[in-house]
């Protein structure tokens, strides 16, 4: 934005402007250099990182580590936090589609190409990292007492783009309260749920438990071999984990939904909606709003539910029985799970994907969280956007903007309460309409529909 | 046995209005529809056309329904330009020749932008903003242009400037009124828009008319002189000074027209089986002397297709528009309102205003004096509940009852400050201070 400087003032103007004080208005201009500055310190960061995968990071690991995390970081943040300088508060979604890292362009498909590469690598060929390990293997000894390994890296890698891409949220969203402390929660539970508090975990000796995962996302917290192993634990932490684990996925995940929808997880606790919301917001925009998708969606999430219900049942039944019934065939079943969908889905495509499916495909078609979260959702519970009255111009866009390729408008113009059980109650369709016509509300299941 | 043969209804226009009808007449019918319009084969929404611009959604994205829609509906849809309507023969031509037979038939046509005759006003670079057309003409004509002037102090001007900002492009706005959109806003609001629009860069020109558009050598606008006598150079000029209904099609028809196609309150023309609605319609006053009404906002559009479906399916029920709402949101800004807010309030008028210190948060409760009742809210960077407003208002509830139950009426996002304690220790100050004035 370019504030046009209107100079001599005419005379004509002058009581108007008096009136309005104008003297007093807050400036906002450019600051180009500030974000060149900022981009130049993102792409030396990246490039030293890429420098790094090739050797010298042994030597001197710390230094390496604040080169290529601290310069990314640093770099990154100056470019978000000029633009608290450069235009006032408000809906910033200008360029989105004609922007190429937004629009499917060519830097998105650069970006789409960097993640999935990440995601394979990390998966199948995780040696080829192994001096960005050598990097943050001392922050891994002093958060964790252990060498790193590539998962720790993974999760640093993590933590940092969601709070990078936090301030980001915080920048852009800084009118809009409820974005602000959904998305500190969010930044809250991956750093503390999902970072620190498992190191410091392992640091005294005990098993290394995300307390903000639980079955079916975390789909081995109920298997058997967990369970069992858990319960052995030396001083009860882990029965309390399982204990943990299994109050959450059959007491709080029922009486949670009833209350606020789906949302108290998937947009304000979860990791990987997390991710979406903090990293994948910039393509929140390119989720597919088209029947066909729906109807995939609906396919594909429940098939997932259904695959990971039957491996744990069969895991159990195999362990009551001690292999007799099933054979190797509930191992099998649960290494498919975990190679299919954990790694395939989830990863590669719920991450790799974002420049060019939108930024929720995992939690849209993949989930199973997602699936059982949403049945609740829309059957047992008190959540619900409602509309304003008759003042939706079926502008589009809330539809446009749903990360979750709900057709939101097609509920708004008919003055109709929207209840789907994909909706994560981001509050983004609330936010970006410019009449004012949504609302996240929890209220009387009666009359809900 | 041969089905009854459906009668054939033909709309002329795929705005909002035409397809209201549409999709309402459908609802509770089988009649064979047609819907034929010339700037896009599918409906989209107008207000939307800025989006598109600035580049938060792509057209395909501004289509209120999907394209398998119409089809499921059974919705014929022609994508033509109706140059003649014949009432004897009960048909209309297109003008590539085709001619389409109707039963009956409703003109949904729209409004075009006004040009006041202004010279210059039709060199190249100089446009309003209605249709896609303008739209796409606007894409043509501002890159790379380093200055542009808008005319007209309305919604859609300012709609154009904040267009024109995101591109960088340096706007001056010329604002006929003291304070922008002050015909229709009390002070207070007016000023405190105008302040946020200076705040967004623009180069404001309040109390400054247009006078004439200067052409350059290359024969596009290169100036524009204003009513101070000003030279201001830029290479676009926008128009956004109203609009006016589109009832060209209906010239030499024997359909009457005055400024808009004449319509009663059924939406009926003097021709039997023809019928208008939306921004094109001119719905005759009830009373002898009374004003006749053009409505051209997108909600009555609606309305009016929801009220001519029904007509049109035999239930005898006038279009009411009920209790007046509209919206806006100017740059960052959101602006509601609800019943009737004057901005010259008459005797019998007055209201409550209540302003953050931020200059963002606004509200106004508009009342008669008599009794106190509530007949009109203005709201800015607050969302107020459509019904409950709505509710108020027919209810007569006095000032008192709304500022205690202002809480009810909120429609804020959760965790949103909430102004209502606020509101209600100014409105308790106030209502002190007349009391005191009152004894002295
Ligand atoms: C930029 C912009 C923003 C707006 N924002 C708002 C807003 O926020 N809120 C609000 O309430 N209102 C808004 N409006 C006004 C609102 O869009 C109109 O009131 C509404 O669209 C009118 O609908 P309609 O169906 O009567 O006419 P239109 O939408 O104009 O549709 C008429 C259609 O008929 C076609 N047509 C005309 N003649 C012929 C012919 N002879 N043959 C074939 N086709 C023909 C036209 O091409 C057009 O497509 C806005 C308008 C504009 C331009
Ligand atoms: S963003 Fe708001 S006005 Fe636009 S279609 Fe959605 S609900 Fe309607």
């Amino acid at each position: 934005m370019q504030l046009l400087q209107i100079q001599p003032l005419p005379d004509y103007l002058r009581d108007q402007y008096a009136d309005l004080q104008v003297d007093e208005l807050p400036e906002y201009r450019e600051l180009t250099g500030v974000k060149k500055v900022g981009l130049g310190l993102l792409g030396i960061g990246s490039l030293l990182l890429l420098i790094a995968l090739t050797g010298f990071t042994s030597e001197h690991p710390w230094l390496w580590f604040f080169l290529t995390f601290g310069l990314t970081s640093i770099g990154g943040l100056m470019y978000i936090l000029a633009q608290l300088k450069e235009s006032p508060p408000g809906i910033k979604n200008n360029h989105n589609f004609t922007r190429s890292l937004t629009a499917r362009g060519a830097a998105g498909w650069l970006i789409g190409v960097v993640f999935t590469a990440f995601y394979i690598i990390l998966y199948w060929f995780p040696s080829v990292f192994q001096n960005w390990i050598q990097m943050v293997d001392p922050v891994s000894r002093l958060l964790r007492g252990d060498p790193a390994d590539h998962w720790f890296l993974y999760g640093t890698f993590y933590t940092f783009a969601m709070l990078i891409m936090g301030v980001r949220m915080f920048v852009r969203y800084r009118h809009n309260r409820y974005q602000l402390i959904r998305t500190a929660s969010v930044m809250f539970f991956q750093l503390g749920f999902a970072y620190l508090i498992p190191a410091f975990l392992r640091l005294m000796n005990q098993p290394e438990f995300y307390f903000s995962y639980f079955w079916p996302l975390k789909y081995h917290y109920l298997f058997p071999n967990d369970v069992r192993w858990l319960m052995s634990q030396p001083g009860g932490l882990g029965v309390f984990m399982v204990f943990w684990g299994a109050m959450l996925t059959f007491v709080a995940t029922p009486v949670l939904t009833y209350f606020y929808g789906k949302r108290w997880y998937c947009s304000w606790v979860c990791g990987c909606g997390g991710l979406a919301e903090t990293l994948g917001d910039p393509w929140r925009h390119l989720s597919s709003k088209s029947r066909l998708s729906w109807k995939v969606e609906r396919n594909l999430i429940y098939s997932v539910l259904g695959f990971i219900i039957i491996t744990t049942a069969a895991l159990w039944i195999n362990s009551a029985t001690e292999g007799r019934v099933l054979g190797n065939l509930s191992q099998t079943f649960a290494r498919a799970y975990g190679f299919f969908i954990g790694a395939i889905f989830s990863g590669v495509i719920g991450v790799g994907f974002y420049p060019l499916l939108g930024n929720r495909v995992w939690c849209r078609f993949g989930c199973p969280q997602a699936a059982i979260l949403g049945i609740l959702q829309k059957h047992f519970s008190r959540f619900r956007i409602t509309t304003n009255g008759a003042q939706c111009i079926s502008c589009g866009n809330c539809s446009t903007y749903c990360e979750m390729g709900i057709d939101v408008r097609m509920y708004a113009q008919e003055q109709q309460n929207i209840i789907r059980a994909s909706c994560v109650g981001c509050g983004i369709c609330a936010a970006v309409c410019p009449r004012g016509v949504l609302k996240l509300e929890n209220g009387p299941v009666d009359g809900r529909y | 046995m041969f089905k009854k043969r459906q009668p054939h209804l033909v709309i002329i226009g795929n705005g909002v209005a035409g397809v209201t009808t549409a999709r309402h007449v459908r609802r509770r019918s089988d009649m064979n529809i047609t819907i034929i319009s010339a700037e896009s084969r599918y409906h989209f929404s107008r207000t939307a056309l800025m989006y598109i611009y600035m580049g938060h959604m792509r057209f395909e994205d501004t289509k209120p329904y999907p394209d398998w829609f119409w089809r499921q509906n059974r919705i014929d849809l022609v994508h033509g330009f109706v140059t003649e309507i014949d009432t004897d023969n009960k048909c209309v031509r297109l003008q590539d020749g085709r001619e389409i037979a109707y039963d009956k038939l409703v003109i949904a046509t729209g409004s075009k932008p006004n040009k006041f005759g202004w010279p210059g006003q039709d060199l190249p670079g100089v446009q309003g903003l209605y249709s896609l057309q303008d739209l796409q003409r606007l894409e043509e004509y501002t890159p790379h242009i380093r200055h542009a002037v808008i005319v007209g102090g309305g919604l859609i001007g300012i709609e154009l400037a904040e267009m024109l900002m995101s591109r960088d492009i340096p706007v001056t706005f010329l604002v006929r009124e003291r304070y922008f959109y002050d015909i229709i806003l009390p002070q207070e609001e007016a000023r405190l828009i105008s302040r946020h629009i200076l705040e967004h860069g623009v180069d404001l020109r309040l109390s400054t008319e247009l006078k004439e558009i200067l052409p350059g050598t290359d024969g596009r606008v290169r100036a524009v002189v204003t009513s101070h006598g000003e030279e201001i150079a830029c290479q676009f000029v926008g128009l956004t000074v109203g609009v006016h209904p589109n009832i060209e099609v209906v010239k030499n028809t024997p359909i009457e027209t005055n400024r808009g196609v004449l319509v009663n309150e059924y939406l009926e023309t003097n021709i039997p089986d023809v019928y208008a609605c939306g921004d094109c319609a001119e719905i005759r006053a009830k009373e002898p002397g009374g004003r006749n009404r053009i409505e051209q906002l997108w909600y009555t559009a609606r309305m009016q297709g929801e009220a001519l479906g029904r007509i049109l399916c035999g239930e005898h029920v006038a279009y009411d528009r009920g209790i007046w709402f509209n919206s806006a949101k100017f740059f960052d800004l959101e602006y509601q309102t609800y019943g009737q807010v004057s901005p010259q309030p008459g005797d019998d008028e007055d209201s409550f205003y209540w302003e953050h210190p931020d200059r963002k948060h606004a509200l106004r409760i508009a009342y008669r004096k008599p009794g106190m009742q509530v007949i009109g809210f203005n709201a800015i960077g607050i969302r107020l509940r459509h019904r409950v407003c709505e509710r108020w208002i027919r209810e007569g509830r006095t000032l008192d009852d709304v500022i205690q139950r202002l809480p009810e009426a909120n429609f804020d996002p959760e965790f949103y400050q909430r102004f209502e304690a606020e509101v209600a220790r100014q409105y308790a100050e106030s209502r002190h201070a007349v009391a005191e004035s009152a004894v002295a």
